[in-house]
């Protein structure tokens, strides 16, 4: 891949009757990495992933996905390309197989269709209709088809809505045996947990414009305050500091000075979900 | 309508599109009999028409047996049924279920796509008609075709003509829940006042008047012409003008309105 961005964006900006749902965004891509693409509804993310996906033009600023701008390709770079759109049903009468089957025909050098059936965990459902799926499986299915082209570059939109939390870990295992095949993986997700797990980077959108890059350790790291809790007295008390050790050495010092326990007691450093609570909703 | 061409790997490779295109053709043939809805409103509903009507119509209409002339009407009826009405509807549901969508994200040029769409339309259409018509010769005595040279060159026109027309309605319905609501009430007036269902010379004058700017009229009196009398397409230039018009009008609608998104979110 030469080094080059699998996604390059500047300067983007696009506005729906007068409303600029983005104004002015700047990032790149890397090959091989997850890139968490974060913000509230109606922030961007949608219409940047759908510039992205060829399937909006933008009012101004540059775009390149794997070289290619998606708006003024031939449609040659989607056979590069796999996608999981947030809301799409797959034709209901067909079977997992001939769904497969069905958009493995789109493309040049598609994958085995069993292999890529039992990479989603569909393996025993090969032959069942789609409509008789349960709604986590047919995000597998959505998984599967994005998957049988053989693309260098997966977006997904939302990919685990829906999932029980044992679903959306086998689903974190795909996201990660898809990254150590050396995919690049573009994920919008409002799980910010997920987003923790998974992405290598992510970007924060507010309001149409990126507050916040980098990995997530980064981000949590930029905001170097811990959350101390315990209860004292029957009440849930929160102190949140950027000098945890001063401030637990004076708590432990006079509870036992005082004689008595500090219940339920606990440090916490700040998830990606505090940090990111914090970035949009704060006058940053 | 954005064009994508096809990829260039692939017109490099040569052949590739028409590899796609019969790939794409299986798959639409596959979704059409696969589900129990179209099959059977879109397929069964124009013979079993004519198998109603045949029952309760016996001796002639205007000098011609009754038969036949039904038959011409439900050939009619058949060709807005399955090629604007089955059309349209399908092309909602698809574009408002996201299918539409989520193939604009493939390499498959949406070219190839409404050409299988509309191939796949007119294959079901033929059967529909073969069916028809050998029940009318089987069970009713139908005399069959004056010139079967002349009749299939109309129906195609026709089925044609009304394809664009679907593809046009299908742009300009909002919801796939109107969808099946919005067609029937073009369709069935349509049929009604164009004389699928019957003789429209006793009809009301305003009634008259509007069968006269409706396409189905026009193809109407092609297949009667064709299938009573032998007479060609050439025979009746100011009926195939009106068609081929309607069927250009819906195309022009579809090129300005169609998109593969849905309307609703």
């Amino acid at each position: 891949m030469s080094g080059a961005p699998a996604i390059l964006v500047r300067g983007l900006r696009k506005s729906y009757d007068g409303n600029e749902a983005v104004r002015g965004i700047d990032f790149d891509v890397l090959p091989g990495e997850v890139f968490g693409l974060l913000g509230p509804n109606g922030a961007g993310k949608t219409t940047t992933v759908e510039i992205l996906e060829g399937y909006r033009q933008r009012d101004a600023g540059e775009v390149r996905v794997l070289g290619v701008d998606p708006w003024r390709s031939d449609g040659s770079h989607r056979e590069r390309i796999g996608v999981v759109l947030q809301h799409s049903e797959l034709p209901p009468a067909l079977s997992v197989r001939e769904v497969h089957r069905m958009f493995a025909g789109y493309y040049l050098h598609p994958r085995d269709i069993d292999e890529v059936i039992e990479l989603v965990g569909l393996a025993d459902k090969t032959e069942e209709r789609v409509k008789t799926l349960s709604g986590g499986q047919k995000r597998r299915l959505d998984l599967g088809v994005a998957l049988v082209g053989d693309p260098e570059l997966v977006f997904l939109d939302e990919p685990t809505t829906g999932f029980d939390p044992a679903a959306r870990r086998t689903a974190w295992d795909l996201v990660r045996s898809l990254r150590s095949l050396g995919k690049t993986i573009v994920l919008t997700t409002h799980y910010l947990d997920e987003a923790q797990q998974l992405a290598d980077r992510v970007a924060v959108i507010r309001e149409g414009s990126l507050v916040r890059i980098g990995t997530p350790s980064e981000l949590i790291g930029a905001t170097p305050k811990v959350e101390i809790r315990y209860r004292a007295h029957g009440r849930e008390m929160v102190v949140t500091t950027g000098e945890p050790t001063r401030v637990l050495a004076e708590l432990t010092s006079r509870a036992i000075a005082e004689g008595r326990e500090l219940e339920a007691l606990e440090v916490r450093r700040p998830t990606l979900e505090d940090v990111y609570l914090e970035l949009v909703d704060g006058d940053e | 309508m954005r064009g994508h061409g096809p990829g260039e790997q692939r017109a490099a490779s040569g052949g590739g599109n028409v590899t796609l295109l019969w790939h794409e053709l299986r798959n639409q043939q596959l979704l059409f009999w696969r589900n129990r809805e179209s099959a059977v409103f879109i397929f069964v509903f124009p013979p079993m028409l004519f198998l109603l009507l045949g029952a309760v119509y016996d001796g002639e209409i205007d000098g011609e047996p009754a038969v036949d002339r039904l038959l011409v009407g439900i050939m009619g009826y058949g060709c807005a049924n399955t090629a604007l009405a089955g059309l349209a509807i399908t092309l909602v549901v698809r574009r408002e279920g996201g299918i539409l969508k989520r193939l604009r994200a493939t390499p498959l040029p949406p070219a190839t796509y409404l050409t299988a769409v509309l191939v796949s339309t007119l294959i079901v259409f033929c059967l529909q008609m073969a069916v028809t018509i050998a029940l009318g010769m089987l069970l009713y005595g139908a005399h069959g075709a004056e010139s079967w040279a002349a009749l299939v060159p109309v129906l195609l026109l026709g089925a044609a003509a009304f394809a664009g027309m679907g593809i046009g309605l299908a742009a300009l319905i909002r919801s796939d829940e109107g969808a099946s609501a919005v067609v029937n009430l073009v369709v069935l007036p349509m049929a009604f006042l164009s004389g699928s269902f019957g003789p429209t010379a006793d009809y009301p004058d305003v009634l008259q008047a509007i069968a006269d700017v409706l396409p189905l009229t026009y193809l109407i009196r092609l297949v009667q012409a064709a299938y009573l009398h032998g007479e060609s397409l050439a025979h009746d230039m100011g009926a195939v003008a009106v068609v081929v018009a309607w069927g250009l009008a819906g195309l022009a609608v579809a090129v300005r309105r169609f998109g593969w998104q849905p309307r609703e979110r």
